[in-house]
C-alpha cells in the first residue's frame, strides 16, 4: 500500500474521505474543487472516474458523471486531474473510483498511467473477487491498491474472499442500496465494523448515506475512515459558478466534527 | 470448423471464452451466487422440468408450429422456408418462455417481489403476465422515451396488474431501464427476484435464459425430424439480446452440418452512428453484469443504439454470442430498418402473417440466403413474435396516418 494511504489512516481520528466526480462542472473547477477539499480537512480523495451507466450509483453521483460527461471528461482527462493534483498535493493520498469499462477501453496501459499520475488506488464498484483477473493483478503490479467493498449482504462465509487481494483500506458500504439514500443504523454499523475488523488488519472506511456532520462524528468514533459522497456532488450541482467555496465550508464541518469526536 | 464438439459453457466461473462472467456490484454477489445454486437444484429437480414443460403446454400453447412458408419460398426462389411460430404463443412472442422459467425460480427462493426491465414492452408483458399467474407483485423499468413509442405495451401491463415505473435518467431507453432494475435490486435483495429478459446479464442468467428458451430450438429440431427427416441446413434470427436467437441455435450448436445467422440491427446504416450492432460496431466491454461486445466510444462510455424495433436497440448482446462469433460457429450479419420493413411486408402479403419488426430482420436475410441456396435445402427462421405491437411504428414508417 502507498506510504500516503496508510499515513492517512495512522492519525489519532477518523479519516475524512471525500468523494467529488473529476470533470464536474469542468476540469479546472474540479481542480479548484480537491483543494477546497484538502483545505476543508479531507485525508482521502476519491476521484470519481465519469461513466455513463453508474449502475450502483443513486441520483446524485448520477447527474454529476453526466454533468463530467457533458463536459466531455474522458479517463485521460481525468488522469490529467490527477497528476495535477498529485503536483500540488505531494501527500495527500488519491483514489480513483468507478465502473470498469472505461480503464478496459483505456488499454493495457491503464494501470501503469495511473501510477504515473500519481494515484495511490482504485475501486471499481462492477470488479468483484470473482472477476478479479480482469485487471487486479495489472493494478497491484503497479503498487496500486484494489480496495475492495464490502456491504451487508456480505455474510461471514463471503468475506474471507473480499479480504484476498485487498489492499488500503476496506470499503464497508452500510447500507444494500444506491449512494445517496438512507443512511444506516449506527449499532448495525458498529456491529458490522467489529465483525470485518476481526478478519483484517486493514483500516475500515465507512460509506453510502452520511450527509450530516454529526452522522459524520458518529461514524468516525465506530470506524477508521468517513467517507462522504453524494451530498459534496449535490453541493456541486447547485452552485455552479463557485463550487469550491460550497465545497470548503460543508467539508471543514466534517472534519470539525470528526476531530471532536475522537 | 474444427470437427471436435464446442465445449459446454459456460465454464464454472460463468465465461465463455472471454466473455461473460460477473461483474456486479458486492451487495448483489450473495445472491447470485444463490441463484446460481437454487438454478443448479432446479436443474436436477424432475418436478421443476414438470412443471415448466407443463406450464409450457397448457399456459403458453407450446408446441408452437414449424410452418412451411410455401408461398414465401416460392417468391423468394430457393430453399425451402420453415418459420418456427413463438409468435403464437400466449403475449406474442417468446419471451413468456424465459419468464415461466424464472418465475418457477423466484419461487423456488422465496421471493416475493419481481422486477424485470423492458424495451419494447414484451418482455414487460410476459412478466407482467406470469406474475399475474403466480400472484406476485411486479414492477417494470422502462424508458420514458419507450413509455411514449409503446403505448398499448404499457396499458397491458397496467391490465395485468403490474406497476410500471419509467425511466428518465440516462438516454430514458432500454439500457436506462435495466440500470434502473439494477438499481432496485441492490436496495431490495432480501425479497426481490429479478427476472433479466434476455440472454444478457451476470452469470447464471445468460446460462439460464437460454436453457429455458431452448425449448425453440429442440421443438424444432424434432419437428423437422417428422417433417423432412433431417437436419436444416441454415438457422436465421434476429439478435436484441440474443435470447430467441440462442434459443433456437443451441440445440444445433454441435450439428456441424448447420449454419446459423443472427441478425442485427443495422438501424439507417452501420456507416452511421444510427444502428444496434453490437458485434459489428462494437468492441469487448463491460456493462450489466457481463463481459461482452457493446457500443461504446473510445472512451468506453456506452453509446444507444438506434433501430426501427424497440425489441433490438440494445448497445450489447448476450456473451453467448460473443463467444460464437469469435469462434466462428455462428455468422452474424445485420439488416437494416428498410430491409426489415420490406421483410415485413412480404410476409404480410405472401403468408398472411404480420410479424414483429424484430423477427423481420431475421426475414430480410431470409430473403437473401434462401434464394441463394438449393430448392432442396431447408431454412428455419425463428417468427419469435407478432406485429400487432408495431402497426403504428410501421405505419408511421409508410407514411400512413392512423
Ligand atoms: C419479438 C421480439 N423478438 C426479439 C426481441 C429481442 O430480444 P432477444 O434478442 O433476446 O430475443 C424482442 C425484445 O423485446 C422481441 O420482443
Amino acid at each position: 500500500m502507498s506510504e500516503r494511504l496508510s499515513a492517512a489512516f495512522r492519525k489519532n481520528r477518523a479519516a475524512l474521505v471525500t468523494f467529488v466526480t473529476a470533470g464536474d462542472p469542468s476540469a479546472e473547477k474540479t481542480g479548484d474543487i480537491l483543494d477546497a477539499l484538502v483545505e476543508g480537512g479531507a485525508d482521502v480523495i476519491e476521484l470519481g472516474m465519469p461513466f455513463t451507466d453508474p449502475m450502483a450509483d443513486g441520483p446524485s453521483i448520477q447527474a454529476g458523471s453526466l454533468r463530467a460527461l457533458k463536459g466531455g471528461m474522458t479517463l485521460k482527462g481525468t488522469l490529467e486531474i490527477a497528476r495535477a493534483f498529485r503536483g500540488r498535493h505531494p501527500d495527500v493520498p488519491l483514489i480513483l473510483m468507478g465502473y470498469l469499462n472505461p480503464a478496459l477501453a483505456y488499454g493495457p496501459h491503464f494501470a501503469r498511467d495511473a501510477a504515473a499520475a500519481g494515484v495511490d488506488g482504485l475501486i471499481l464498484v462492477d470488479l468483484p473477487p470473482e472477476e478479479d483477473a480482469e485487471l487486479g493483478g495489472a493494478l497491484r503490479g503497479e503498487g496500486l491498491s484494489l480496495v475492495r467493498l464490502a456491504t451487508p449482504t456480505t455474510d461471514r462465509n463471503r468475506l474471507p474472499a473480499v479480504l484476498e487481494g485487498a489492499s488500503g483500506f476496506l470499503y464497508y458500504v452500510s447500507v444494500a442500496g444506491v449512494t445517496g439514500t438512507r443512511a444506516a443504523d449506527t449499532a448495525d454499523v458498529a456491529e458490522a465494523v467489529g465483525r470485518i475488523k476481526a478478519e483484517t488488519d486493514l483500516p475500515v472506511a465507512v460509506g453510502f448515506g452520511i450527509r450530516t456532520a454529526e452522522q459524520a462524528a458518529d461514524i468516525a468514533r465506530i470506524a477508521d475512515g468517513v467517507v462522504v459522497g453524494s451530498a459534496i456532488v449535490d453541493l456541486i450541482g447547485e452552485n455552479a459558478a463557485d463550487p469550491a467555496t460550497a465545497v470548503r465550508n460543508y467539508v471543514t464541518k466534517l472534519s470539525q466534527a470528526i476531530e471532536t469526536a475522537a | 470448423m474444427s470437427s471436435s464438439p464446442l465445449p459446454s459453457l459456460p465454464d464454472e466461473r460463468g465465461h465463455f471464452g472471454q466473455f461473460g462472467g460477473r461483474y456486479v456490484a458486492e451487495t448483489l454477489m450473495p445472491l447470485i451466487l444463490e441463484l446460481e445454486r437454487e438454478y443448479r437444484r432446479a436443474q436436477a429437480d424432475p418436478a421443476f422440468k414438470a412443471q415448466f414443460e407443463d406450464l409450457l403446454q397448457h399456459y403458453v400453447g407450446r408446441p408452437s408450429p414449424l410452418y412451411f412458408a410455401e408461398r414465401l419460398t416460392d417468391a423468394v426462389g430457393g430453399a425451402k422456408i420453415y418459420l418456427k411460430r413463438d409468435e403464437l404463443n400466449h403475449t406474442g412472442a417468446h419471451k413468456i418462455n424465459n419468464c415461466i422459467g424464472q418465475i418457477l425460480l423466484a419461487r423456488r427462493m422465496g421471493k416475493t417481489r419481481i422486477i424485470a426491465e423492458t424495451g419494447a414492452g414484451q418482455h414487460g408483458v410476459a412478466t407482467a403476465t406470469v406474475c399475474a399467474r403466480f400472484g406476485l407483485p411486479c414492477t417494470i423499468y422502462m424508458g420514458a422515451k419507450d413509455m411514449e413509442r409503446q403505448q398499448p405495451n404499457v396499458f397491458r401491463m397496467r391490465l395485468l396488474g403490474a406497476e410500471v415505473r419509467g425511466v428518465t435518467a440516462g438516454r430514458a431507453t432500454l439500457k436506462d431501464a435495466m440500470n434502473e432494475a439494477l438499481r432496485d435490486w441492490v436496495a431490495s435483495v432480501s425479497d426481490t427476484y429479478y427476472l433479466i429478459g434476455t440472454a444478457a446479464g451476470p452469470h447464471p442468467y445468460p446460462e439460464l435464459v437460454r436453457d429455458f428458451q431452448s425449448v425453440i430450438g429442440k421443438e424444432a429440431k424434432s419437428q423437422l425430424e417428422k417433417a423432412e427427416g433431417r437436419l436444416p441446413d441454415l438457422l436465421i434470427a434476429a439478435i436484441g439480446g440474443g435470447s430467441n436467437a440462442i434459443g433456437l441455435f443451441h440445440p444445433f450448436l454441435n450439428d456441424e452440418s448447420v449454419r446459423m445467422i443472427g441478425v442485427e440491427a443495422a438501424g439507417r446504416g452501420l456507416d452511421g452512428p444510427d444502428h444496434a450492432a453490437s458485434l459489428a460496431g462494437g468492441k469487448p466491454g463491460v456493462l450489466h453484469g457481463n463481459k461482452t461486445y457493446l457500443l461504446q466510444d473510445d472512451d468506453g462510455q456506452i453509446i444507444e443504439g438506434h433501430s426501427i424495433s424497440a425489441g433490438l436497440d440494445y448497445p450489447g448482446i448476450g456473451p453467448e454470442h460473443s463467444w460464437l462469433h469469435e469462434s466462428g460457429r455462428v455468422d452474424y450479419r445485420s439488416a437494416t430498418d428498410e430491409e426489415a420493413l420490406d421483410a415485413f411486408q412480404m410476409l404480410c402479403r405472401s403468408e398472411g402473417i404480420i410479424p414483429a419488426l424484430e423477427p423481420s430482420h431475421a426475414l430480410a436475410v431470409v430473403r437473401t440466403e434462401a434464394a441463394r441456396m438449393r430448392s432442396d435445402e431447408i431454412v428455419i427462421a425463428n417468427l419469435c413474435g407478432r406485429g400487432d405491437k408495431d402497426i403504428f411504428t410501421v405505419a408511421e414508417a409508410l407514411g400512413v396516418d392512423l
